[in-house]
């Protein structure tokens, strides 16, 4: 029990210092690189706490490719030396203690919220799963994902499907100036195009392109 | 203290939940910070969802946070995108000189 609070402790200190620092870091590069930092301690959490497959997927999906491809398009739009200062006051920064205002009151409504709640008192009889201590949890999400929730999963593929188009879309672009194969060209061109037939004498040689 | 419980991780995720939207609110340089925040929002639903499934003994959070895992992907790849193009017509993505909608 001391164990599972201390890696606890360790594990949600080190995420929210690197979210504020998300946050707050001068440089764009630093906040990708804390961003990932939070992302793996917080999938360390839910391996800790007994969700493994989503720990793991975390891990992949947002270390693997979202983080990456922020730390890809900050490097390729060159913003890293764009500094993010948010507390020089440049004339209109009245935003400042009205966003802080807010946040901490945010904060605080949520904090009472979650000091002040209970389980309603017939909760264990709506559970939908049941969580089956006998399989792993890969396999017991796996029973549910592709039985119970097969229409939401098939959902979720098709907002990749049209995420994947979308970006390929917007950031496509005929350049100019470039040598592009024409594949109509190649077909089309005949015999006659492109052999022609000289009779060579003797000593002489060809000319070429007479 | 030493027992720790649903509210450890709920408080775990309304302070991340709490950063995000302070991030969001203040950051004014940088539009890529802003949809790092929203990455952090979303994580901090994840963190909902999972903890209540596993304490709750209710598998349902884990297929939710699976799909919200799905969603914030997608999101993610559409942003960077709309923020390539923008960068790429105007030549820059500060949050203060992308103003075109002032009326």
């Amino acid at each position: 029990m001391i164990a599972h609070a201390i890696v606890f402790y360790i594990f949600s200190l080190i995420a929210i210092v690197s979210a504020i620092m998300v946050t707050v870091s001068k440089n764009t590069v630093n906040s990708v690189f804390f961003l990932i930092l939070d992302f793996i301690s917080i999938s360390c959490l839910f391996i800790m706490i007994g969700a493994e497959f989503l720990g793991m997927i975390m891990l992949i999906v947002y270390v693997g490719a979202v983080a990456v491809l922020f730390l890809f398009v900050v490097m390729m739009l060159n913003v890293a030396q764009q500094k993010n200062e948010w507390f020089n006051s440049s004339g209109r920064s009245s935003h400042i203690p009205v966003g802080l205002l807010v946040s901490i009151i945010i904060f605080f409504e949520l904090i009472i919220v979650i000091g002040g709640w209970k389980y309603k008192p017939d909760l264990l009889d709506s559970i939908a799963i049941e969580i089956d201590t006998d399989l792993t949890n890969t396999q017991s999400l796996g029973t549910v994902i592709y039985t119970d929730y097969i229409h939401l999963f098939q959902l979720s593929g098709m907002v990749l499907l049209v995420a994947m188009i979308g970006a390929i879309v917007l950031t496509f672009r005929q350049r100019s100036g470039v040598k592009r194969q024409s594949y109509f060209k190649q077909i089309s061109r005949d015999r006659k195009d492109g052999i022609e037939l000289v009779d060579v004498e003797n000593n002489k040689g060809v000319k070429i392109d007479a | 203290m030493l027992s720790i419980g649903l509210g450890h991780y709920l408080t775990l995720a309304a302070i991340i939940f709490t950063i995000g939207i302070v991030g969001i609110f203040l950051n004014r340089k940088n539009i890529i910070v802003i949809l790092m925040s929203i990455e952090l929002i979303l994580l901090a639903v994840n963190i909902n969802l999972v903890s209540f499934s596993i304490f709750i003994n209710d598998l349902s959070g884990q297929v939710f946070t699976l799909f919200i895992l799905t969603v914030a992907a997608a999101e993610a790849a559409i942003g960077l995108a709309i923020i390539v193009v923008y960068y790429r017509n105007s030549g820059t993505i500060r949050v203060e000189e992308i103003d075109r909608l002032k009326g």
